[in-house]
């Protein structure tokens, strides 16, 4: 996207699919209709991206353009209109902070300032060692277990300054962190158990609909 | 047909037409951006909304299709205010920067914001600023002007060709672009300058030179492909500042190359400004008097077996026709207009035009090209068979080296040999010629110029006939030119007459001393090296290669300095006309033959360009009907002969130069190096107005 970071890299010379990716790429070309080829190009900018250390160079973009027989352009219309292609190199773990009203209010800054301390990186850069990279990013769709710190395609819910190191800490180690709630919220359940239905209805007759009103 | 309703006034459309059409049809103006009738439809920008019956807000007229008994509203004070808004968000994000704009006075969001602009802002935030992107030496970018139309992206792409262009990134940080900010490869390329609503994509060899409120505006054609364009050619004082497209839907549509819109500087530059004559081996200015009486002299003490005549490839008629009928007057006979060598005859019209025309390339279903890199020798032939190919209804074989001509070919070879088979039917697309409803053959110089080209001519006109090309109402025979003067020349006879030589005999003679004097009419596309030995008046407007070798210079009238009648490839008869005075001594070109008549003792019978023309329509009537393509009756042409083996090849290699107008042009040297030699040296050109 527009926000590409600013630190210089550079681009491979050449890029080509592996022989799985390509039996996956040939099989996602094949679900469209002679001709429409290009409608592939989602799902093989994704192939390329999972191949490439999680990013698309521009070796990559031209090589989907030549097996879609389209002009480079066209591929890249689309890797730059999707915030989710990564067009220069992120980290391994490629970390994702809300930072939209809801996780702001839950206590987004301190997460954000915990990745800041723990990595030494701002928003838009990678670490050193291309371990981690951070963007801020609106709204994730996840508000009911704000704050939610995206790591790759996982969500990793109800964060707070210390879970925070804690997962950056284990990310760092190889260790994958099952993702999900850090407090043990079960899905997007209420916090702390159940608060209604917790009781049988009294009677049948004249029970009102609303039985969490009587708890 | 849908009957709609606008404003009160029944419409009946065409099925499939827009709204935007319909409002059209009932003489309503529709505010657009986006919309442009020979793209497809984009429906982004918004500026054309219109009030529906029944609908619950406005609709978008462009991309809406018009239904029977639609009720359309277009100025009731719904519409005015959806299209108010329309236009404040799109002044949002738009510099004020009009006054240091090159397309104020020109600019659609100009004029538009008069109507429906807001007067002041209500936008406080800061601006968006979008950095300025290389399209190449033709094509000025400042987009942060860009208003996102899209226009160019889809001309590109469908009309050019070429899918350079797009968009990238999204929303407010969207940018216009081409892929990887390389230069737009194409040689109609310029026409996104005109396309662009806004000043986004301006004209870079034009930048800050004019206002187009202090231009005069001249009705003209074109002379630098044998299309035969529609342009305006825009002046101030004595110079040509621009050369824009005007529309003509039977040639050009709205489209010009390249070529046509940037050779115009080449009129400023190595012009002959004055008559010259080689005293002491030196070419000494002189006045008039003493430049003809120096040619008349010559012309009297030479035999007239003795004198050679060539016209170049962008003279008008009438020069040619003063010229023939002057030396024709002292009995000469080597006279000749293919300078190129063409094996084309002064025999029937059919035999020499693209008898198809440029439009009927639209029902054609079969096109063979043979020896002709139509891209090249006439970018609008070639958008022709593109946006004939986009309908699927076209396929396209071509004998001759492969080459990207923007749209699938069958390539059959390069060998003229395939050219038998086809008569034969044994081609591997004899089928498909045999079965089309409307097949075409173009042939091109590529195969017209060689030694053997009357023997291909034959061959072709065996083919036509063979798969019977002439049916009713269609002749699919089609020779493509790539000089403005050629068929008019063909058309006037400007051939050798009995016992006289062609260009190559010319040539040859004057270097063996058999011709000794060797009139050049603006001829600079031949090997001059040949006329060393023999005394050449050269009557032209460039000091080009034919001004190097003479011994006389007249100095003559480009294209834009004189009225002139030019016959495209499809022999459509078309004036051209003077926008500007030719500069310093140099006179309209016939004008210098008639006074050289006079200092002949054989004055030509006219006097004013009318009466020229009137003896011109007497003797050749074709001339009669301006603007229209009469069809040609079929005749024999060509000549038996056996074919070379030898490959064909196409006659041009360098688009951007291939007249000496062209090749005097700072922008077409440009542009050589940009597109042919592949060197992209301005790219880190800055002015002074970049950050």
């Amino acid at each position: 996207m527009s926000g590409a970071s600013v630190q210089k890299f550079e681009q491979p010379a050449s890029f080509a699919f592996t022989p799985e990716n390509k039996a996956k790429a040939d099989k996602f070309i094949a679900k469209y209709p002679e001709g429409r080829q290009l409608s592939a190009v989602l799902p093989l900018l994704d192939l390329a991206q999972r191949q490439h250390d999680n990013w698309v160079p521009q070796a990559a973009m031209e090589h989907i353009a030549e097996i879609l027989g389209v002009a480079p352009m066209r591929v890249m219309e689309v890797a730059t209109f999707y915030t989710m292609f990564h067009l220069a190199p992120v980290g391994k773990h490629h970390l994702q902070l809300c930072t939209t009203t809801p996780c702001w209010l839950r206590g987004s800054d301190d997460v954000v300032s915990a990745c800041r301390k723990k990595l030494g990186i701002d928003f838009g850069q990678v670490t050193a060692d291309g371990q981690f990279s951070m963007v801020e990013v609106e709204c994730l769709g996840a508000c009911v277990n704000a704050p939610i710190l995206q790591v790759n395609d996982d969500f990793y819910e109800d964060m707070d300054g210390d879970s925070t190191v804690t997962l950056l800490d284990q990310l760092a180690r190889g260790e994958v962190p099952p993702a999900g709630s850090m407090i043990g919220r079960q899905t997007s359940a209420p916090d702390g158990g159940p608060t209604t239905l917790v009781k049988k209805a009294a009677t049948k007759a004249g029970a009102s609909d609303s039985d969490g009103a009587k708890v | 047909m849908p009957k709609v309703i606008v404003d009160g006034i029944e419409v009946d459309v065409p099925a499939g037409a827009t709204v935007l059409q319909a409002c059209e049809e009932a003489g309503k103006e529709i505010p657009r951006f986006c919309y442009h009738e020979r793209l497809s439809i984009a429906g982004n920008c918004r500026m054309c909304l219109v009030e529906m019956e029944k609908a619950p807000k406005p609709i978008a007229s462009c991309a809406f299709p018009a239904a029977d008994g639609m009720v359309i509203k277009t100025d009731t004070p719904l519409v005015k205010k959806a299209r108010n808004g329309v236009m404040e968000f799109l002044l949002a994000n738009h510099p004020l920067d009009c006054p240091i704009c090159d397309q104020g006075g020109e600019c659609d969001l100009q004029d538009q914001a008069m109507a429906y602009g807001a007067g002041s802002s209500r936008f406080l935030e800061n601006k968006r600023a979008v950095e300025d992107k290389y399209m190449g030496p033709l094509i000025n970018t400042i987009m942060t002007r860009c208003i996102h139309c899209t226009r160019c992206i889809r001309f590109a792409s469908e009309v050019a060709g070429v899918d350079d262009m797009g968009a990238l990134y999204r929303g407010e940080h969207m940018e216009i672009t081409t892929y990887l900010e390389g230069a737009l490869a194409s040689e109609l390329s310029a026409n996104v300058i005109d396309l662009c609503p806004v000043g986004a994509l301006t004209s870079k060899p034009y930048a800050f030179e004019a206002r187009p409120w202090e231009l005069k505006k001249t009705q003209s054609v074109d002379v630098m492909d044998a299309v035969g364009s529609a342009i305006r050619v825009d002046s101030r004082g004595s110079e040509v500042m621009r050369v824009l497209p005007r529309l003509n839907e039977a040639v050009n549509e709205e489209w010009i190359s390249d070529k046509t819109r940037y050779a115009c500087d080449g009129l400023l530059r190595q012009r002959l400004d004055t008559p010259y004559v080689r005293k002491n081996g030196k070419l000494q200015p002189v006045d008039w008097p003493e430049a003809l009486q120096t040619v008349a002299a010559r012309l009297r003490s030479t035999k007239a077996e003795k004198i050679g005549a060539i016209v170049g490839d962008t003279v008008d008629v009438e020069s040619m026709y003063a010229l023939k009928s002057l030396l024709q007057g002292l009995g000469v006979t080597s006279l000749d207009c293919r300078q190129d060598g063409t094996k084309l005859t002064a025999g029937p019209r059919s035999g020499y035009v693209f008898n198809s025309t440029i439009a009927g390339i639209e029902e054609a279903d079969f096109i063979l090209l043979v020896g002709t890199n139509p891209r090249l020798e006439a970018p609008l032939v070639n958008a022709r068979i593109r946006k004939r190919w986009l309908t699927g209804k076209l396929k396209v074989a071509a004998i001759g080296p492969v080459v990207d001509l923007t749209y699938p070919v069958t390539a059959l070879g390069d060998s003229p040999a395939l050219l038998a088979d086809l008569i034969a039917g044994k081609s591997e697309i004899s089928e498909a010629l045999a079965k089309a409803e409307r097949p075409m053959i173009i042939l091109g110089q590529g195969a017209l110029t060689r030694a053997d080209g009357a023997a291909i001519l034959a061959q072709a006109r065996a083919l036509t006939e063979k798969a019977s090309l002439v049916r009713d109402g269609w002749n699919g025979f089609n020779v493509l030119h790539t000089a403005a003067s050629r068929v008019g020349g063909l058309d006037i006879g400007f051939v050798p007459g009995a016992g006289g030589k062609d260009v190559a005999g010319i040539l040859a003679a004057a270097e063996a001393g058999e011709i000794e004097t060797v009139y050049l009419l603006a001829a600079d596309e031949i090997d001059t090296d040949k006329l060393k030995n023999a005394f050449v008046i050269y009557q032209g407007h460039h000091g080009d290669q034919g001004a190097h070798v003479a011994d006389v210079i007249l100095p003559g009238a480009a294209y834009t300095e004189k009225e002139g009648i030019y016959v495209n490839t499809e022999g459509r008869v078309q004036l051209g006309r003077m926008a500007v005075f030719p500069p310093g001594d140099a006179r309209e070109d016939w004008k210098i033959l008639r006074a050289l008549s006079e200092g002949l003792g054989k004055v030509l019978p006219f006097d004013t360009l009318a009466q020229l023309r009137q003896t011109l329509v007497a003797a050749y009537p074709v001339f009669a009907q301006v603007d229209h393509v009469e069809p040609a009756a079929w005749g024999a042409f060509g000549a038996e002969g056996s074919v070379d083996a030898a490959a064909f090849t196409y006659p041009i290699s360098n688009f951007y130069m291939t007249d000496p107008i062209s090749r005097a042009s700072v922008t077409m040297a440009k542009c050589t190096e940009a597109f042919v030699l592949n060197s992209a040296t301005e790219q880190t050109e800055k002015t002074g107005t970049h950050g």
